[in-house]
């Protein structure tokens, strides 16, 4: 009876723990679980509804909690902070908008390209700021990542700074990207997939090593490890989730630009992971689904009825870095974070 | 069982000089003592022996193989295993954990994603054995930050021994115990000892003359002497260099 | 590639890393001895540039628009490292990252709520708005003056860090913060100064600016993220990484941009070199940053840590 979204330590003190006390449900596996039959049911919702935008919302909250989840394997599990994990959003967008506007819509042609592209960029990219120690390294990943940012800005010929469309999403040939809820689904079945997978990875051998080397790096080389092979892997792996959820951004806004590889969104991912959690498998969407839904209110802000609603609708982006600034004071855990973080309290 | 020789090490920081050509014998499957005042330098020679810091001349001999150059990480997987000074563990992680990372360290295979290491037993059964072996059966699940100083230490202890070592570098494993706490530390070692060859640095003079096989001296870096216990004890430079600390005269 | 061309060029790069090193400095200082990333670095050159060019359109006067470039910066600064700043020192970078991005969300919204989103012009100074002759090269004046200005307080900050006693505090706690503080030294008032001193420099390159980059909202991040180049490149905690990494990063970035899309033209075919000679130009500096890491991670003049 392991736990699956509880950090390998508290896992391994709850189940020890679970065979001396009865079983009760921990609070936030039912957080987690309600999440996600409510991601599952949303187009329903929306159908019932007749309103199609909560489909399009929502899939693009789970793309963004897509590449979140990514960033937090190597800041959350490595305490590696990358401000410039956009990138690779940006690069999947790109072979999915380059192939297309060259004629290949296959969508496994997309998915192959970009994995194997993205991968080698990353792998090389990190090899590069894994050189920088500490505050350089997250300094580094901001500059790289600007730097690929200019090139897509000048790719004149895929529209520079305005981006280009994209005539039709990814061809699969087993499922149709073209009907939303599909992709709904498509991108639905990615976030849960991935989830998953990461789970199991953090809790196998790769991700002890890579906990070990954020909590006490200098004993994990004592202990004969390749410290340095092992978070190159982890910031490979991340990197090509983003790679992930930028091929379906693509699809979903059927756009691509440099702004999915802007800074700014690198910033966005990093308030999200941290927003909802830190190191937890289901903070980052949690987190996710609380920035976008925050921005959504923002930009239409309709309470008061006076001058203040339109100062907010144009100006909410000063008070997404309002909170931001409060999400990095105050808050310790994160939202989802602090759930787990209180529930371990109690098994431990 | 494994030799280690250490000849003309030299460490300069600036302009001290914390190892001064030091030169230091063990022989296979002993207990070398390396006592010597505060600020001798035993803690920056134990940094060297292990590869954490690079040497400015010297040679250390494992074996007779030549391994002065050799990265940390080379030095663990080919027999050398250290245990520090101030408690270095994984305090998010539970005691079994820890072991269990010194065991993986040992056996490798740090790129496997998909088996939950929670039910890999070539993981976790020996990382049972060796917390049972220190005393710390009972709290295999607590997590780490929850214990108390001593519990650490003897964890400290554990995951060295987890890389099956031959040859045990123990920067004061006794460092802020009690003296129970100390005696149950010392019956430890005895009933390890021979199984490794261990350079044990201490300053609890009863821990080193109830364990090692022979002592050598340490002062400014340098090594003043080396021999038996009792050689050590009625040694006239000895004396005088501890002046002031502790009682070397039983 | 005419001699005066390069000549041009090489002074153009001078002078960026004159605003380069002002920035770096700050930002340097801060996070070696306060061990605090300060991402809103740009928004303290920005808030300068908005200061200058909004006096200066109102009073004609440039010694005006100075002290309210540099005033308004330093107090800025000052309110910053109060409310903000304080609660990250013991914090890590992780959180001082979001924070400080944070702030730069927060005032570039109130750059666009007070001045628009329309760049504000700022004009050159009339004293400095002709040519200096310079081995019959007509260089704009004031460009000439920013790296006049640029030097002076290089060589101020020289003095002040090597021959003075807060200086020596200064490089005492870029080595070992807490040994100083532990002596006794008042460490919340010195970081404040820092802090503060930094953003005044910030301002002043702000000011310096104004006449000659677009002031508008977000002005202050691609300077922001060169400086950051500047620091990896030089060495972080060092002010002589600061000097040579700016320098090094200004001159190159310039050069490279005016001349490498010609030199690419010259050897590979008109199309190729047309798409790829500016994209290439503008990764110059990040490829050098790259090369500098492989050989030296510590960046070319590191600090040296007790």
């Amino acid at each position: 009876m392991v736990d699956t979204t509880l950090t390998p330590a508290a896992s391994a003190a709850h189940a020890a723990a679970a065979g001396a006390a009865r079983w009760r449900p921990a609070p936030h596996l039912c957080v987690a679980g309600l999440l996600l039959a409510g991601l599952a049911l949303v187009p329903l919702f929306s159908l019932w509804l007749g309103q199609s935008f909560y489909v399009t919302l929502v899939s693009r909250i789970m793309i963004l909690a897509l590449a979140a989840v990514g960033l937090n394997l190597v800041m959350g599990y490595g305490a590696l902070v990358s401000f410039g994990h956009a990138l690779y959003i940006g690069v999947g967008a790109y072979v999915v908008g380059i192939l297309s506007f060259h004629g290949i819509a296959n969508g496994w042609v997309h998915l192959a390209v970009a994995l194997v592209g993205g991968g080698a960029l990353a792998a090389l990219v990190g090899l590069v700021c894994l050189r920088a120690q500490g505050v350089a390294f997250i300094m580094i990943t901001l500059a790289f990542a600007q730097m690929f940012y200019f090139l897509a800005v000048s790719l004149k010929a895929y529209g520079g700074d305005d981006g280009f469309a994209i005539a039709a999403r990814s061809d699969f040939g087993v499922v149709d990207l073209n009907n939303s809820v599909t992709l709904y689904y498509v991108i639905f079945a990615a976030l849960a997939g991935t989830l998953f997978c990461l789970h199991r990875l953090v809790h196998a051998r790769f991700g002890m090593v890579l906990q070990g080397c954020r909590s006490n790096e200098r004993r994990m080389r004592a202990l004969g490890f390749p410290t340095g092979q092992v978070k190159l892997t982890a910031y490979v792996i991340s990197a090509l989730v983003c790679v992930l959820a930028g091929m379906l951004l693509a699809n979903l806004t059927r756009f691509v630009s440099p702004s999915y590889m802007h800074w700014l969104l690198s910033g966005d991912l990093v308030v999200i992971v941290v927003l909802g959690g830190l190191g937890t498998l289901l903070g980052p969407v949690v987190g996710a689904v609380l920035w976008l839904v925050m921005e959504e209110a923002l930009s239409s802000f309709h309470l008061t009825g006076g001058p203040l609603d339109e100062l907010v609708r144009t100006h909410w982006l000063g008070v997404a870095g309002f909170v931001a600034l409060v999400v990095a004071l105050a808050l310790k855990h994160g939202v989802y974070g602090a759930l787990v973080a209180r529930f371990e309290g109690r098994s431990s | 069982m494994t030799s280690l020789h250490v000849e003309g090490l030299v460490k300069r920081f600036g302009g001290l000089t914390a190892t001064d050509n030091f030169k230091l014998d063990v022989r296979p499957g002993e207990i070398h003592a390396l006592i010597g005042p505060n600020g001798a330098g035993k803690t920056t020679l134990i940094n060297q022996l292990s590869g954490e810091l690079q040497p400015d001349a010297g040679s250390i001999l494992l074996d007779g193989a030549e391994i002065v150059h050799r990265p940390v990480q080379w030095r663990a997987l080919n027999g050398i295993a250290r245990s520090y000074q101030i408690t270095s563990v994984f305090s998010e992680f539970t005691a079994l954990q820890n072991v269990m990372l010194g065991v993986q360290g040992q056996c490798g295979g740090s790129f496997s994603f998909w088996q939950p290491v929670s039910r890999d037993r070539t993981l976790v059964e020996p990382a049972l054995a060796l917390l049972r072996q220190v005393g710390l059966a009972d709290v295999a699940h607590r997590r780490v930050s929850s214990l108390a100083h001593g519990a650490r230490r003897q964890l400290e202890l554990a995951i060295t021994m987890a890389l099956k070592p031959k040859v045990m570098l123990l920067d004061e494993p006794m460092a802020g115990m009690s003296h129970q706490e100390s005696q149950e530390m010392v019956a430890l070692l005895r009933a390890i000892k021979g199984r490794y060859s261990i350079v044990l640095v201490e300053h609890d003079m009863d821990a080193v003359f109830a364990l090692a096989d022979r002592v050598t001296v340490m002062v400014y870096g340098r090594s003043i002497a080396c021999g038996t216990p009792d050689a050590i004890r009625n040694h006239p430079e000895v004396r005088s260099a501890y002046l002031g600390d502790e009682e070397v005269v039983a | 590639m005419t001699a005066s061309l390069l000549l041009t060029q090489l002074l153009n790069g001078f002078q960026l890393g004159v605003l380069l090193f002002l920035l770096s400095a700050g930002l340097t200082l801060v996070l070696g001895i306060m061990h605090v990333i300060n991402l809103a670095h740009g928004t303290l050159f920005m808030m300068g540039a908005y200061f200058a060019a909004t006096v200066f359109g109102w009073t004609d006067s440039f010694a005006l628009a100075a002290l309210a470039a540099v005033g308004g910066s330093l107090l800025l600064g000052l309110v910053i490292e109060r409310v903000v700043i304080v609660h990250l020192y013991e914090r890590d970078h992780l959180y001082q990252v979001l924070a400080t991005f944070g702030v730069i969300l927060i005032f570039n919204e109130i750059a666009r709520y007070g001045w628009g989103t329309s760049p504000v012009f700022m004009a050159v100074p009339e004293m400095l708005s002709g040519t200096v002759d310079l081995f019959g090269l007509a260089y704009p004046a004031y460009r000439i003056a920013i790296i006049g200005v640029g030097l002076a307080v290089g060589a101020a900050l020289y003095v002040v860090v090597h021959k003075t006693r807060v200086g020596m505090l200064i490089r005492a706690g870029a080595t070992d913060a807490g040994m100083v503080s532990a002596l006794g030294v008042n460490i919340r008032g010195l970081n404040a100064m820092v802090f503060a001193a930094g953003a005044a420099l910030a301002g002043l390159a702000g000011l310096m600016a104004g006449p000659i980059l677009s002031v508008q909202p977000g002005m202050g991040e691609p300077i922001l993220i060169l400086t950051l180049v500047v620091l990896i490149t030089g060495g972080v905690g060092s002010i002589r990484g600061a000097v040579y990494g700016a320098l090094i990063v200004g001159i190159v970035d310039t050069v490279g941009r005016a001349f490498l899309p010609n030199l690419m033209r010259e050897v590979m075919e008109r199309s190729t070199a047309q798409a790829a000679g500016p994209a290439i130009a503008s990764m110059l500096i990040y490829l050098l940053m790259a090369a500098v890491l492989a050989v030296r991670p510590a960046g070319l003049f590191p600090v040296k840590h007790g």
